[in-house]
């Protein structure tokens, strides 16, 4: 006889309520685990059974692992789910879930660590012959050293400081003068702001797209769900993704996709993964960044495109199914572009607007699909993030998708909190979006654009008030 | 006495950074426009500076703990 199992989701908002979802369609129970602040939330309304697990404050709730755990054994839970965000890229907490004797939704805890440490995952990569972000093997101790590593890296090369990190100490050379103008002085600021005055070189993209690969893995095989483009972002935050990405030929996606299953078999993975890389559009070459060992917020364009459930797969593979799918099974569809609503207001710097949702009405129609855990009367937290729902449709070509999309946009109507519902719409209608020519530095170009075409709109209107 | 109000709801810090002492203690002195607290809105982080100059009383919020717009955060006198 099989084990039934319940599913504790330790996690809120929109991917609880997609955790929720797939549960039930296998047949399985389910455990929500709220903070003080979502006793109302909707997972809370679709789950078996619902445990409040303390205050509203994500460290004492979302990321108390002993409350979580303690959930878990009172209502006899036998698998928790993660999700994104919070615990679910915490080797830690993997590890005291398992043994609890539970089942972790997700890779083992030493793929978490040996994933999650950026040198280890790029020395895994190189070793399983997949691209990395081409630059010094360490750091570079002169100028005549730095001069040969450039050469064979490329120009143009970045000066990193070896301190550095969020965009800070980092010098860009164009050519070798410029390099060995640059390093001393990138060294002197490396000193002053870091305390150390180790730098190393890694070649320059300057327009790099973000192109990540779905994976699934049973630990013995693994297989891709293709591409996803996210370039469109904000303050890294993606904004808008799509599948596939309008960027690859078939012979580079075929190659991508390749390396990203060559990686992960390397380290025997199981569960749903992604791995992002850089695609450098001028050279037609990708390089390996890193590996998300979770489901990710766009999933859903994946799913779109291959008919894939990755949650529901994830939850299989947890119980010990083997993969259900060979490679040549998974076949790309289309295309499909996912929205992220957000309740913020893009005219003020994107202020969260927290409050109550007065009316609300989502798009339907072939094609559309909306992940959400908000509804008509709910009080959006001010506690946690602002997504309020992920829009993402499919149709049989890209421009077709686009069109779906402003269509189900304009149907949409969220009352009640500012949002990002016209953003997208502008978005959507700029020429270099619809022409798939865009890279991760486009979204805020076009918005510091956007606002200077504004401010000039103002200025001319209360110029031509003046002449009246 | 006068008080110190909330301006967004969220969550109220005490403090800069988990381990950096609290903005003000009974019994400091603030002055107009002076930082006393932060109040985070969906990730975001928003200083609450005082509208008024006095001496703190008490802090009316634990760190760390939920808040209304409005709500009362200090009191000082």
């Amino acid at each position: 006889m099989t084990t039934t199992h319940k599913v504790l989701i330790a996690n809120r908002g929109e991917i609880a309520v997609r955790i929720a979802r797939a549960a039930q369609e296998l047949g399985l129970q389910t455990v929500a685990v709220v903070s003080d602040a979502d006793t109302t939330s909707l997972v809370a309304q679709m789950a078996d059974q619902v445990v409040n697990i303390g205050p509203a404050h994500p460290a004492k709730s979302y990321l108390n692992a002993d409350a979580i755990l303690q959930a878990a054994q009172s209502t006899g839970a036998t698998m928790v789910h993660p999700g994104y965000g919070f615990l679910s890229e915490n080797a830690a907490f993997a590890r005291r879930v398992t043994q609890a004797g539970l089942i972790f939704v997700g890779p083992s805890a030493e793929t978490i660590e040996c994933m999650g440490n950026k040198s280890v995952a790029r020395e895994t990569a190189q070793r399983a012959g997949v691209p990395t972000v081409p630059g010094s093997a360490g750091t570079v101790d002169d100028v005549e050293m730095a001069a040969q590593v450039a050469a064979e890296v490329g120009y143009p090369v970045m000066i990193k400081a070896s301190a550095g990190g969020g965009g800070r100490g980092i010098r860009v050379a164009h050519s070798e003068p410029e390099l060995r103008h640059q390093l001393p002085l990138a060294r002197s600021e490396a000193r002053a702001a870091f305390g150390d005055d180790a730098v190393y070189l890694e070649r320059f993209i300057a327009r790099a797209r973000h192109i990540e690969v779905q994976v699934l893995g049973d630990g013995k095989r693994v297989v891709h769900c293709y591409e996803r483009e996210c370039s469109l972002q904000r303050r890294r935050q993606k904004i808008v993704e799509e599948a596939p990405s309008p960027a690859l030929s078939q012979m580079t996606r075929d190659a991508l996709c390749e390396s990203a299953v060559r990686l992960a078999s390397a380290v025997g993975y199981s569960g749903a993964g992604t791995l992002e890389f850089l695609y450098d559009d001028d050279s037609g070459e990708f390089f390996f960044i890193e590996m998300n060992t979770r489901i990710q917020v766009e999933h859903p364009v994946s799913e779109l495109v291959t008919g894939v459930d990755l949650v529901r797969e994830m939850l299989r593979i947890a119980m010990g199914e083997p993969l259900r799918f060979k490679q040549e099974q998974i076949v790309l569809k289309g295309a499909a572009i996912e929205c992220r609503l957000n309740a913020e207001d893009p005219e003020r710097n994107f202020m969260p607007s927290p409050g109550k949702l007065s009316a609300l009405r989502w798009p339907g129609g072939p094609g559309v699909r909306v992940d959400t855990h908000v509804y008509a009367g709910y009080t959006i937290p001010p506690f946690y993030d602002s997504l309020l729902a992920k829009l993402a449709v499919w149709d049989e070509n890209r421009p077709a998708a686009l069109q779906r999309m402003q269509r189900a946009l304009a149907e949409t109507s969220i009352e009640g909190v500012h949002n990002t519902i016209a953003l997208h719409q502008q978005l959507l209608a700029d020429p270099a979006v619809q022409n798939g020519q865009f890279h991760t530095g486009y979204l805020e170009q076009w918005m510091a654009r956007r606002a200077a075409e504004k401010a000039l709109a103002l200025t001319s209107e209360s110029t031509a008030g003046l002449a009246v | 006495m006068a008080e110190i109000i909330s301006p967004l709801p969220g969550t109220f810090y005490r403090r800069p950074a988990p381990d950096a002492p609290n903005y003000k203690q009974v019994g400091d002195s603030v002055a107009i426009d002076e930082v006393i607290g932060l109040v985070e809105v969906m990730k975001m982080f928003n200083e609450v500076r005082a509208e008024v100059s006095g001496k703190v009383v008490r802090y009316t919020i634990d760190n760390e703990d939920p808040v209304e717009a409005g709500q009362v955060l200090m009191i000082i006198e």
